[in-house]
């Protein structure tokens, strides 16, 4: 046969197998990329046990182990790790061991809470500012600004001396103070992601400026969106923490954990330290799991752009 | 005599999180002292490893594994990274790709030239200043010494490369290696350079390694050419036996797929299917085999060693014998542009054949462009007060006929990108208007406007940046008809399967996403998208300047065949003639915001009328050794100038070989040559007609 016939040459390749295009590699979903260097990584894999340990540990830890949380009792003050008191009890009889997890309840619901809501919300709120841009951006995130430089603790410390809020009241005042920092990341992403080609050519086929922000602008900002949600938890729990330490949030009468530190540093020269490190602990705990979590998703999105 | 550079059965491999990538397998070559050896292969062929094997300089992960690297004679594998250091910048130099990004922004040029003597040569501060300023006017820097002191952002991209050359050249090293060094420039620019390297190889007596893939950049140069696939030298042959009888099919390939400004644009390019092999895991037999023409079962199994003698060796078992010619038609008939325009007419009742903007023969345009201008504000100050502005589009006026391809050419920074953006109506003109059928429609606002848009879709340039990476195929093209509420939802996926397979991509493509795609194929996604909504006038705004060459002749066969049987109007935007004028049936050239030349492909390329025209046909590159080696001139001197001032009266007065007094004080305005063809030139290469000049400015 002679392959410099051209007809042949043409023939021949006129004969695909597969479209013309080629095959396609398999390289799975996004998230299945995410989730694969995400698992990769030690330390986030122990952070996220961490996050699931706490709370079960939380939730399901008083349906184990009973502890009555409600009502002092002067028999049993200060009493050391025991059989009947895994970790002792405190100054008003309350068993360690279950006003931690009580406490974890409170902790953990206010950290998913405000770290869920201000996210959603600093996100809605860059994503607006970035697309449109201009005097609206200016407007928008000089209201960031402002926000950002008030001290949020001693506001606190301020507004506890005219109310006393509850759980739900916390959740809302946190909320307002921390939805600044991701809408500050999501604008600074939004500026870029509404320059890529693909929102333009949503532009050209006549596509509004509600849907490129939904369907284009907020799914690519999922990266920060997600890094921002653990860092926010954590930030939540450690501010809640600190505001019970100082007297100022809940009622004193709420188990939490910055309340319990606050009441064990009272008997450190006791040597009651049952009173003070579990409690210590399980902040430092809590919050280290979700910063690994955190900094583990944010290598995992980057490896995705570099994918890309 | 031994020879300046000897590699011989070098592998290299990079070692990945979970795999390893055998980038480089059993390479040889050798290059003697002033002689350009290229070597070509497409994007992850090993090229690029190759030459930082030599450097040392792989990335994370990267080893030799075997092979020995020789500079005139001594071994450089296995060499400590100190005495490696030594050699690096003095006798073998790196020109990089990218001199943004290569030179250190916060140095001087002057500290940067300086930097290799002072590591290599034990001389005075002041001895180093003068061997700066002895190469630096050696690689042409226009007034070097008040240079000095200025940093990499001050200077122009072509300048920019001078001095990273310069670099190079400090210590006067006896091997360069020269990496893609005029990928990152603009064609003029890029003639300049290659031939400045050309000219210091010749005066200083070094061996080069061009690599590059672009076979046009080495067939006026290298005196050899090794072409590299998969990480092996698949063909190495002096330059002109390599391009007038190749026995590879990988190169008989790449030269058929690469269109050239002389060919006949009716005809197929030859197109290599498929992709090259993943590397992390080669197949055994010939690495090309999958995507060979002549492949048999012995490919398959077997890989073919380099055969044939010293002059020219290949590694194949059915070798080729020559280039292939082309002579597959793209469609059974050609179409005239004009005749496609009358029969659009007749199926259209909303046009009439009477009113304003009615061309000479008598049938209305599809698209009129009117005296459009956009230029950007350059604000400045607390107040962001408007200083200047950058004028991208200025004063351009053109027509297209329903039907019709319509190609734009020029450098980047000319407006061409701006132009596409204002037709489809992503920018808005600052004043002029784009009409569709007669009708503003950019002018409408609401529903009407969004309706208006259906007719003009515009395919982008960056296959990676155009497809949201957070979206399946199939939403991205269902995502047009669902901003156009167009038919139901079982007529949408009908007409994704089916606009799928018009790209020739398989239905599974459906349920993936962008990451998934190789370039080519992202490149189809873009192409089906713009589809979908069935224009009338489809702008493609470099549709394959980002993919490599193999993959390119793919887009163009598909994107040829798509304007025939979908009878749409197309205005493709391209920096590469060739490209522009495989794909239109008329080309504009702008320069500087402006339209400079009108006309058939034929009119622009083998009659140009406008100098700068001209100046571009002779700087392109073409894969062809006699007519690369016979260019005796550098097409065009100097480079773009700013288009925040652009230069009065003609905008290329500044770097035209004809300009006089009047080029500087009277903006010529466009005549006519014949036919379609204009120009805007005062003194034109071609005679234009007598009366075009009165007929134009009424048009207009």
């Amino acid at each position: 046969m002679s392959v410099n016939d051209p007809r042949l040459l043409y023939e021949l390749a006129e004969q695909p197998t597969v479209a013309d295009g080629g095959e396609i590699a398999e390289g799975g979903s996004p998230w299945r990329i995410v989730l694969r260097t995400f698992a990769q990584n030690r330390l986030a894999v122990a952070g996220a046990v961490l996050i699931v340990a706490l709370v079960l540990f939380s939730f399901l830890g008083p349906l184990i182990y009973h502890t009555n949380q409600f009502e002092d009792n002067i028999l049993i003050t200060n009493q050391a790790p025991s059989g009947a008191h895994w970790l002792g009890t405190d100054q008003s009889g309350f068993d360690i061991l279950g006003r931690l997890m009580a406490g974890g309840k409170s902790s953990l619901e206010v950290g998913i809470a405000v770290g869920l809501v201000s996210t959603i919300f600093g996100l809605i709120y860059g994503a607006i500012s970035g697309y449109f841009g201009g005097v609206l951006d200016s407007v928008l995130m000089r209201i960031v600004d402002v926000g950002l430089a008030i001290p949020i603790v001693f506001l606190f410390i301020f507004m506890a001396e005219i109310f006393k809020p509850d759980l739900t009241l916390l959740i809302v005042l946190l909320t307002v103070f921390s939805w600044l920092v991701p809408a500050r990341l999501v604008r600074g992403e939004a500026l870029t992601l509404r320059t890529r080609e693909y929102v333009q050519a949503v532009k050209g086929m006549g596509g509004g400026s509600w849907r490129i922000i939904v369907n284009h602008l907020i799914p690519n900002t999922i990266g920060t969106i997600m890094v921002t949600v653990t860092f926010q938890v954590a930030d939540a729990i450690l501010t809640l923490a600190l505001l019970q330490y100082l007297g100022f949030g809940l009622p004193p009468t709420v188990p939490t954990w910055g309340g319990m530190l606050s009441d064990g540093t009272n008997y450190l020269q006791d040597g009651y330290w049952w009173e003070v490190y579990p409690a210590l602990i399980i902040i430092v705990l809590a919050v280290v799991a979700f910063n690994f979590v955190g900094d583990a998703l944010q290598d995992a999105f980057d490896v995705r752009l570099q994918e890309k | 005599m031994t020879a300046a550079l000897e590699i011989s059965n070098l592998s290299t491999e990079i070692k990945l999180s979970r795999s390893t990538v055998h980038a480089v397998g059993n390479v040889g070559l050798t290059i003697n002292a002033g002689e350009t050896l290229g070597l070509v292969g497409e994007s992850g062929s090993g090229k690029s490893m190759l030459g930082l094997s030599v450097l040392g300089l792989l990335p994370n992960g990267g080893h030799i594994t075997g092979g020995s690297i020789k500079i005139e004679g001594q071994e450089l594998v296995g060499l400590p990274e100190k005495e490696l250091r030594k050699l690096r910048g003095d006798r073998v130099a790196m020109i990089f790709q990218d001199s943004l990004s290569s030179l250190n922004p916060t140095k001087t040029i002057g500290q940067q030239v300086a930097e290799p003597v002072r590591l290599h040569r034990d001389v005075t501060q002041r001895e180093a200043m003068e061997r700066v300023l002895e190469v630096l006017d050696l690689v042409g820097l226009p007034k070097p010494k008040e240079r000095l002191a200025d940093f990499p952002h001050q200077l122009s991209g072509g300048l920019r490369q001078r001095v990273m050359i310069a670099i190079a050249l400090a210590c006067d090293p006896r091997v360069l290696l020269a990496d893609e060094p005029t990928t990152a420039l603009d064609v003029t620019i890029q003639a300049q350079i290659l031939r400045l390297l050309d000219d210091l190889e010749q005066r200083l007596g070094m061996a080069t390694l061009l690599v590059t893939h672009d076979m046009g950049v080495v067939a006026g140069r290298a005196n050899r050419i090794n072409v590299m696939y998969a990480g092996r030298i698949v063909e190495s042959a002096p330059t002109e036996l390599l391009f007038s009888s190749m026995r590879h099919p990988y190169t008989q390939a790449l030269l058929g797929s690469i269109p050239r400004l002389e060919q006949d644009n009716t005809k197929r390019l030859l197109s290599i299917p498929g992709l090259p092999p993943d590397l992390t895991n080669p197949p055994t037999g010939c690495r090309f085999a999958a995507r060979c023409r002549f492949a048999t079962e012995q490919c398959l199994q077997q890989e073919p060693p380099l055969t044939g003698d010293a002059q020219h060796a290949f590694a194949c078992w059915n070798p080729v014998d020559g280039p292939a010619e082309l002579t597959e038609s793209v469609a059974h008939a050609t179409r005239a542009p004009v005749q496609a325009a009358r029969a659009g007419l007749g199926d259209s009742p909303s046009i009439t054949i009477s009113g304003p903007g009615v061309t000479q023969n008598g049938i209305k345009p599809l698209l009129e462009i009117v005296n459009v201008v956009r230029e950007y504000p350059i604000t400045a100050g607390f107040l962001r007060r408007q200083v200047n502005s950058v004028k991208a589009v200025s004063d351009v006026t053109l027509t297209i006929h329903s039907g019709e391809s319509f190609g734009l050419v020029g450098e980047s920074g000319c407006g061409k990108t701006s132009l596409g953006k204002l037709i489809v109506g992503i920018e808005k003109p600052d004043s002029g208007h784009i009409r569709l059928a007669g009708e503003d429609v950019f002018s409408y606002r609401g529903t009407k406007l969004r309706k208006a848009r259906r007719d003009l879709q515009m395919m982008f340039q960056d296959p990676f940046g155009s497809l949201d990476p957070r979206m399946r195929v199939n939403a991205i093209l269902q995502e047009p008809l669902q901003i156009q509420n167009i038919g139901s939802q079982r007529e949408r996926d009908e007409k994704v399967r089916g606009i799928l397979d018009d790209v020739g991509l398989p239905a599974a493509a459906l349920e993936r996403y962008p990451h998934e795609f190789s370039g080519g194929q992202r490149q189809r996604v873009a192409l089906a998208r713009a589809l979908m909504l069935e224009p009338k006038v489809m702008v493609a705004d470099e549709p394959v300047s980002a993919l490599d060459v193999s993959i390119r002749s793919q887009v163009l066969n598909l994107m040829k065949r798509l304007q025939i049987e979908r009878d749409m109007a197309s205005v493709v935007i391209s920096h590469d003639l060739a490209v522009v004028k495989y794909l239109a049936d008329r080309i504009g050239v702008m320069y500087l915001g402006k339209l400079v030349e009108l006309g058939s492909g034929d009119d622009i390329y083998a009659r140009p009328a406008h100098p700068y025209t001209q100046a571009l046909i002779k700087t392109i590159p073409v894969p062809d050794p006699a007519v690369e080696k016979a260019k005796t001139e550098v097409g065009i001197r100097g480079e773009l100038p700013s288009p925040i001032d652009p230069p009065s009266g003609c905008r290329f007065r500044t770097r035209c070989p004809l300009a006089q007094q009047i080029c500087s004080e009277v903006e010529p305005p466009l005549r006519r040559f014949g036919g379609e063809h204009l120009a805007a030139c005062h003194f034109p290469l071609q005679t234009p007609e007598p009366d075009a000049e009165s007929s134009l400015t009424t048009a207009g």
